[in-house]
């Protein structure tokens, strides 16, 4: 049995409990991870050891999951995410212009977060919701038909030195 | 429950349903579309009319034609709208009770976007409330389920899938019958089935669609298939990217569990069927089916040199049978109606119908369903209406393994080995038009990307074989690259193709060689003399 986190963090208590209902099963590791990255908002490694711990798993092998797929993310994320949608069909009604308008409003590259924390710019390899390419997700809900007018009027706020 | 309960259950469902409906279709392309504001507002002015006795306000699942969304249709007379606002409610609930015109503008159900499809995989979407097993069980839902386990056994659920002609309906088009056959011949104890719900190629929402708009179908087919190969456990493995679909089908399960349709003493027969989802984290190559596997034990999703096929050494090295959601969705059908009526439907060597997703530079954008052989000209012209003010100039199906084909070819039927002919593959369904303003160059390296990233590392020639394509891809794109470059690139297609562990890289030159075949000239035109 896993004992609470010393630091007291009541969000260690909420992925004790997910560790359990799984039964610590280690093949869980994958869903165990979800739930560490919804708590804490990105995978420390302080929490990739108490999952290792956990799930009696050697470190490496919790390190090597999380780095493996493409959303844990091992970073803070911004307060704010815009995730431009790669897919094909994005890709030919022209989501490339709407990154370069994003990454040039906000300074940042794709996969970044703004300095002041405000904004994170990623990429998905696709949404699924080619129907409505080019699509962006704006704090996760996904808009369709998108502009690049239509994304500076979403960054709207979201940026220090941005459009207001 | 017995099957008596069960279809009492569907028929007091059906008997206190009132008259009228409007269903709002609740998909991924409507719901971004303010979907969820236009049937708050309709239940509203449902409500402010004081007809909630008269007309129910129902969400659905998808309706087919995303790019024109939200979409909502009315029932008993069948009208459709699009582009639907909240404003609009009043106008349409006035339409219902028929003393109202004008609204919203209608869709011509008449245009071959619609009257060319056969839904069969499709047959409840957007007809029926997925979050409701009532609804489900209206239309005959879990009753194939029913036959099989008190009708047929195990090996005449093989012999009838077998019969049907059915294919893998995750790209590849293995026959589905010989799959379950494998499995079911296996002498192991332990034995799992697994649903491929990791719909990974970009431009395809197939799977997604299914998933969200007829969990229970999945899930029934699923059953069938334990029932046949001797399974007790199975997982549905779906990408994190569709978290609609993973709250429907572990809703559906709860459902399926509570009524014995799932879990233990299925009908009240010993057999046990105990459903799981397995949520995926963003990686491409777990549609591979071992790698898939791996990520189910919780591990990297790394494949692994086949054989033993999962067949024979699959989940914890349990005999696993493998499929895709829409194969799995086919199933309760060719069941229900039988295997010979499904052979009927397509082509000599693809039987059935194939969902695509339609999208890109095409008119009407949306989910379709036709039966294999339709030739892509009738999907992209006829029903795809073309690309607005421009020409079509090249077809892009099967995702990254697959190919570009040009115009010149839209005569080509649809079928498994047509498209394997023109270097393309069937995939597992995304259809994407491109006009004359893409750039095919783009595209290959577009592609090549994306295999460079979701490359697992795996093996050598996938690993740096894809980046040094695209390093050589973008030297052209520059107009950097000479000829001896132009032909390494053909040489390095080669050699990927050939020495990598899994599909993905044996399938990640297909873009390159496929747009070198065809449009060779524009190729030509980036090279440095």
């Amino acid at each position: 049995m896993t004992a609470t986190h010393p630091s007291g963090d009541k969000r260690f208590k909420v992925l004790d409990v997910t560790m359990k209902r799984h039964g610590f099963q280690q093949d869980a590791l994958i869903e165990v991870l979800h739930k560490a990255q919804d708590l804490f908002g990105y995978l420390e490694m302080d929490v990739l050891l108490y999952v290792a711990h956990g799930l009696k798993l050697p470190p490496s092998r919790v390190y090597g999951v999380a780095t493996f797929y493409h959303l844990f993310s091992l970073k803070p994320q911004g307060q704010h995410t815009c995730v431009v949608c790669m897919g094909t069909a994005c890709f030919v009604k022209g989501a490339s212009q709407l990154l370069e308008v994003l990454e040039g409003e906000a300074h940042v590259k794709a996969g970044e977060t703004t300095p002041d924390k405000k904004l994170s710019v990623l990429t998905a390899r696709c949404i699924g919701a080619c129907g409505i390419a080019p699509a962006v997700v704006y704090d996760q809900i996904p808009a369709g038909h998108q502009t690049p007018e239509t994304v500076m009027d979403h960054l709207k706020g979201w940026l220090t030195d941005g459009p207001r | 429950m017995d099957r008596a309960e069960l279809l009492a259950l569907a028929d007091r469902h059906r008997a206190a349903r009132p008259p009228c409906r409007i269903r709002c279709c609740m998909a991924a392309g409507c719901q971004s579309a303010n979907g969820e504001g236009v049937k708050q507002a309709l239940a509203k002015a449902v409500q402010g009319a004081g007809l909630s006795k008269e007309i129910e306000v129902q969400d659905v699942g998808c309706l087919r034609w995303c790019g024109a969304g939200p979409l909502v249709q009315l029932d008993p007379s069948g009208a459709m709208y699009r582009n639907v606002r909240p404003e609009d409610a009043p106008a349409l609930v006035a339409t219902v009770k028929g003393d109202g015109e004008g609204g919203p503008a209608r869709v011509d159900l008449q245009h071959p976007f619609f009257t060319r499809q056969l839904p069969i995989v499709l047959e409840n979407s957007g007809q029926i409330d997925p979050e409701r097993l009532e609804e489900y069980l209206t239309a005959d839902g879990y009753q194939a389920l029913y036959h099989a386990l008190f009708e047929m056994n195990p090996a005449d659920v093989v012999a009838a899938v077998t019969r049907s002609g059915l294919r893998g309906r995750g790209g590849a088009g293995y026959p589905t019958g010989l799959k379950w056959a494998t499995v079911a011949k296996n002498p192991g104890k332990t034995k799992y089935v697994i649903c491929n719900g990791d719909e990974g190629d970009p431009g395809a929402f197939m799977d997604r669609s299914v998933m969200e708009s007829d969990p229970h179908r999945v899930l029934e087919g699923m059953a069938i298939a334990a029932y046949a190969v001797g399974a007790a456990q199975g997982f549905v493995y779906v990408r994190a990217e569709y978290p609609l679909a993973v709250a429907r089908l572990n809703k559906a399960i709860q459902q399926g569990n509570g009524v014995g349709v799932l879990g233990t003493q299925i009908f009240g027969t010993p057999f046990n069927f105990r459903v799981d989802v397995r949520i995926g984290a963003g990686a491409f190559v777990c549609g591979e089916e071992t790698a898939l596997i791996a990520s189910v034990e919780g591990k990297r999703g790394q494949p692994r040199p086949r054989p033993p096929y999962p067949a024979e050494s699959g989940l914890w090295g349990a005999p696993t049978l493998i499929n895709n959601v829409e194969t799995y969705a086919n199933i309760p059908t060719i069941l229900r109606k039988g295997a010979d009526w499904y052979a009927a439907i397509g082509t000599e060597k693809s039987k059935g119908t194939k969902v695509f997703s339609l999208t890109g530079k095409v008119a009407n954008t949306g989910l379709i369903e036709v039966p294999m052989g339709t030739t892509l000209r009738t999907i992209v012209e006829e029903m795809g209406g073309g690309v607005p003010g421009g020409r079509v100039k090249a077809v892009q199906t099967g995702g990254p393994s697959g190919g570009c084909i040009p115009a010149e070819l839209l005569d080509t039927p649809v079928d498994y080995e047509s498209l394997t002919k023109l270097g393309s593959i069937m995939g597992s369904g995304g259809m994407i038009v491109m006009d004359q303003a893409t750039n095919m160059v783009e595209v290959a390296r577009f592609f090549m990307e994306f295999c460079m990233d979701e490359s697992c590392g795996k093996c050598i020639p996938c690993r740096a074989g894809t980046v040094q394509m695209y390093r050589l891809l973008t030297k052209i794109v520059r107009r950097e690259a000479g000829v001896a470059d132009l032909e390494q690139l053909q040489k390095l297609c080669q050699m990927v193709r050939e020495t990598s562990l899994c599909g993905l890289g044996q399938t990640a030159p297909n873009p390159v060689l496929s747009t070198i075949r065809y449009f060779l000239p524009e190729y030509q035109t980036l090279l440095r003399t």
